[in-house]
């Protein structure tokens, strides 16, 4: 049988973000696949260097959609053990809650998107229409549906009344009766069940070995979940299961994303009830000590680390981010192995990835790390583009200067 | 020779298998999106679209067969209609009819699929050849079974002739009841033959773009998208005529309001199938063909062959 | 226990109920009071410590003085990220967001909008 090798992305519509998966089959059956990042890198990182801390957090907050909370609580948590400073406990509260809310959201959109890579458009428009609850909720709790800026460092920017915690919890008794019919859906209905059952397979050993993380290493029965095995905010203080899974398919993650809901609603009601009183926020200074810190949270795509290097002044030394998709995208060519082209799509929407926070930029030469600063980085892209590609952004510039008007 | 002509092309022909395919596309939809508790889209929604896309700009590839990729839509459009003008719809006696139409009448209705295949097989791009390749591989696992399951109430009618299919149950009012298996399985497979989910495996978007249609734009998109729509009420006129034949003495008024029901009711037991399903993959669709439905189809075939014993003694 | 179109009765079901979306342009989504949406300047109250320019980590705020102790502001709401840090930083509540949502515009002129100080009050201006 001919082999012909068939190009996924970087424009594909089973792709949401940028990424090109080259993948050679016979028939439908795929012989290798290799995957190539970086049409979507922002330059986040430098960006931070430039910034203060408190612009810092707004701009880490924007390296995901979905996990922003994630992100801004990893960062914030690494200024505040560089500036020694005690967060209050209803702030680590407020974090833990709004932290399970955007997993509650983040774990529903996966499910619609899982749905329609696989032409289960119903189950993708039943879950996101039970997703406005909890869009709506975040709304009203941080004053925005994504993107929520309830951190800042110190604290929360945010306290919770009474009345909210009351709506809080009718809600979650809704996404509760909606999930577990969700759960019924997704282990009755055959033709859901045949697309996700045996597809993507990666064994315990391959998903440590290839530092799978969050529910794609679940669905691998690794128990690793940062919330358990190195508590922050408060979950040190409720109880919770760490949800795994031992069909190492994408049927595993389906469930282990779909009981960890369940989970959630559990933290939500728990850190609702036991909401300790207090203030929410300690002052913070805005000249950082020199230090550094890294810090670990279990975004809903599983484990970010943040790592920030202060040198006394409001401005960090360096801020490096490993987003969840970049310790799973390893997996996602060993779990295409022996597998059919048509289930691709499923089995990269599996591991919930999200390659613009993946994308990452670092210049080594011999060996040696050459630093570079903003304005060389720029001048390094301009001249490199006119060198490869002829490309003059001069020219490009000025068109779109006149095409803006002048800023 | 005028009357033929207008038969042709005006009613039942061409322009009303538009318009029923315009209505058909359109209730489609919008139950489609109403069981998915969206609003679903404007009543004219159809014609809109067909009137942006024959305004757009036609792109034939260089790597493509110019011939042969502006063609495929115009022979898909033809076959497809031809093959209504031998389906009873209302009374038992179709426009034109001879003995063994349904023979004809099921090989045109390939035809469409065939178009398909050669349409993406010419466009040459990766995603349309694979599709092209799906279109067949599923054409193969549907047709026997589709043909096993029309043919059995033929069998017991004892005519090869859809108008001679019609005229036998209206004699025999309640012996379409037998074929009610029939009916399920042709249900199923015309799920495949208009490639909707759970069968739209050969122009699956998330997988392989648009699949045979990838490379298709403007006019020739638009016809491909007419010929699909024509196919729906065709193909449901057909197990219409097959499946449901009852009520057919009242008269052409009460006739035609019985066979659009009927229609309807077919298009939204399709709408609910592929509401409810994941897309299968291409080799879980051939395994389900051949393990579940042909079988069933057999299983319809037998018990017809038994009746027909039975009732002629 | 596989039951295929297990979906089927909550689909049918649903198909006689009203849809669960807004008829958007026609009906508007209202937002909770604290809503970030677009930011209002009250020059009154402004002592021009120009905190929220400091903080500001989209640069989309320009405090200008224009007097003895009175200052106008100028937005820039195409780079605006609605973060509502200025809000939080302003030392005197001269600045709050609103639960305006709608600010799309079709010209980038228009997201340009300068608080200018009156003795009898607030005048907005949208013009640069």
């Amino acid at each position: 049988m001919s082999r012909v090798t068939i190009p996924l992305g970087p424009q594909h519509p089973a792709l949401k973000e940028p990424a090109n998966f080259s993948i050679t089959v016979a028939g439908e059956k795929i012989l290798s696949t290799s995957s190539r990042l970086g049409y979507n890198h922002r330059g986040m990182e430098k960006a931070c260097e430039e910034r203060t801390y408190i612009q810092d957090m707004y701009l880490l907050e924007r390296i995901c959609g979905i996990c922003s909370h994630s992100h801004s609580t990893a960062f914030v948590q690494t200024v505040e053990e560089i500036a020694g400073l005690d967060v209050p406990r209803r702030a680590l509260y407020i974090r833990t809650l709004i932290g399970e809310l955007e997993r509650i959201h983040s774990h529903l959109l996966w499910l619609g998107v899982a749905g329609h890579e696989i032409g289960f458009d119903t189950l993708l428009m039943y879950s996101w229409r039970d997703r406005e609850v909890v869009m709506d909720l975040l709304a009203l709790l941080c004053g925005n549906r994504v993107n929520y800026g309830i951190n800042t460092i110190g604290g929360v920017r945010r306290d919770i009344t009474a009345e909210q915690i009351a709506g809080a919890l009718r809600d979650m008794d809704i996404l509760e009766e909606r999930t577990r019919y969700y759960i019924d859906i997704a282990t009755s209905e055959p033709s859901f069940i045949a697309r996700l059952a045996g597809v993507g397979y990666i064994s315990r050993e391959d998903a440590v070995r290839l530092q799978a993380v969050g529910p794609t290493g679940r669905g691998s029965n690794v128990a690793i979940d940062i919330r358990a095995t190195d508590p922050y905010a408060a979950y040190g203080e409720v109880d919770f299961k760490v949800i795994t899974d031992s069909h190492c398919d994408v049927y595993g993650r389906a469930v282990v994303r779909l009981l960890e809901l369940m989970e959630s609603y559990r933290i939500v009601r728990q850190v609702l009830k036991e909401m300790p009183d207090g203030p929410v926020t300690v002052k913070a200074p805005r000249k950082i000590p020199a230090g550094e810190a890294v810090s670990r949270v279990e975004a809903p795509r599983g484990e970010d680390v943040h790592y920030v290097k202060g040198n006394g002044s409001d401005k960090p030394e360096r801020v490096r981010v490993r987003a969840s998709t970049m310790a799973n995208i390893q997996a996602v060519n060993k779990m295409m192995e022996n597998n059919n082209l048509a289930d691709v799509p499923i089995i990269i929407a599996a591991i919930d990835p999200c390659f613009s926070c993946t994308d990452r930029c670092v210049r080594v030469i011999g060996g040696k790390r050459e630093d570079l600063g903003w304005r060389d980085l720029r001048r390094h892209g301009i001249s490199w583009y006119r060198k490869h590609w002829g490309i003059d952004f001069g020219e490009l510039n000025r068109k779109l200067h006149s095409l803006r008007g002048e800023r | 020779m005028a009357q033929s002509l207008f038969n042709i092309i005006v009613f039942p022909g061409f322009l009303f298998l538009c318009l029923a395919g315009v209505c058909a596309e359109y209730f489609d939809r919008i139950f489609h999106a109403r069981m998915q508790n969206r609003k679903g889209p404007p009543w004219f929604q159809p014609v809109a679209d067909f009137i942006k896309l024959s305004a757009k700009e036609d792109i034939i590839p260089e790597e493509a067969d110019s011939f042969m990729f502006r063609a495929m839509p115009v022979v898909a459009v033809a076959a497809t209609v031809t093959s209504f003008l031998y389906i009873p719809l209302w009374g038992s006696q179709a426009l034109f009819s001879f003995e063994g139409d349904v023979i004809v009448v099921l090989y045109l209705l390939t035809i469409p699929t065939m178009t398909f295949f050669l349409a993406g097989w010419y466009s040459t791009s990766l995603y349309a050849s694979v599709g092209a390749v799906r279109t067949i591989t599923q054409l193969f696992a549907y047709e026997v079974p589709l043909f096993m399951a029309v043919l059995a109430p033929a069998l017991l009618a004892d005519s090869w002739s859809l108008s001679g299919i019609a005229a036998y149950y209206r004699a025999h009012p309640l012996y379409w009841v037998f074929n009610l298996p029939g009916l399920a399985v042709s249900l199923v497979i015309l799920l495949g033959k208009l490639e909707k989910v759970p069968f739209d495996i050969p122009e699956a978007e998330t997988e392989i773009v648009g699949g045979v249609f990838t490379e298709y734009a403007g006019r020739y998109l638009a016809f491909f998208r007419m010929t699909i729509d024509i196919e729906m009420v065709v193909a449901s006129s057909l197990v219409a005529a097959v499946f449901l034949p009852f009520g057919l003495g009242f008269g052409s008024v009460v006739g035609f309001i019985l066979y659009l029901l009927k229609v309807t009711a077919v298009i939204a037991a399709i709408c609910l199938l592929r509401t409810i399903f994941a897309r299968l993959r291409i080799d879980q669709m051939v395994d389900f063909c051949w393990k579940y439905i042909a079988p069933a189809a057999l299983l319809q075939l037998l018990v017809n062959i038994v009746l027909k014993g039975v009732l002629s003694q | 226990m596989k039951i295929p179109g297990k979906m089927a009765k909550e689909v049918l079901r649903h198909s006689l109920k009203p849809p669960a979306t807004l008829n958007y342009p026609y009906v508007k989504p209202e937002m909770p009071d604290n809503f970030r949406g677009k930011i209002v300047f009250d020059p009154v109250r402004c002592i021009g410590c120009r905190m929220c320019v400091k903080d500001c980590p989209a640069l989309a705020i320009e405090i200008a003085a224009v007097g003895d102790k009175k200052f106008e502001a100028r937005f820039y709401l195409d780079r605006c990220i609605y973060c509502a840090q200025c809000v939080d930083s302003c030392p005197k509540d001269a600045l709050l967001n609103t639960k305006e949502y709608e600010l799309a515009q079709i010209d980038r002129q228009n997201h340009r909008i300068t608080f200018h100080a009156h003795a009898d009050g607030v005048v907005v201006d949208p013009a640069p």
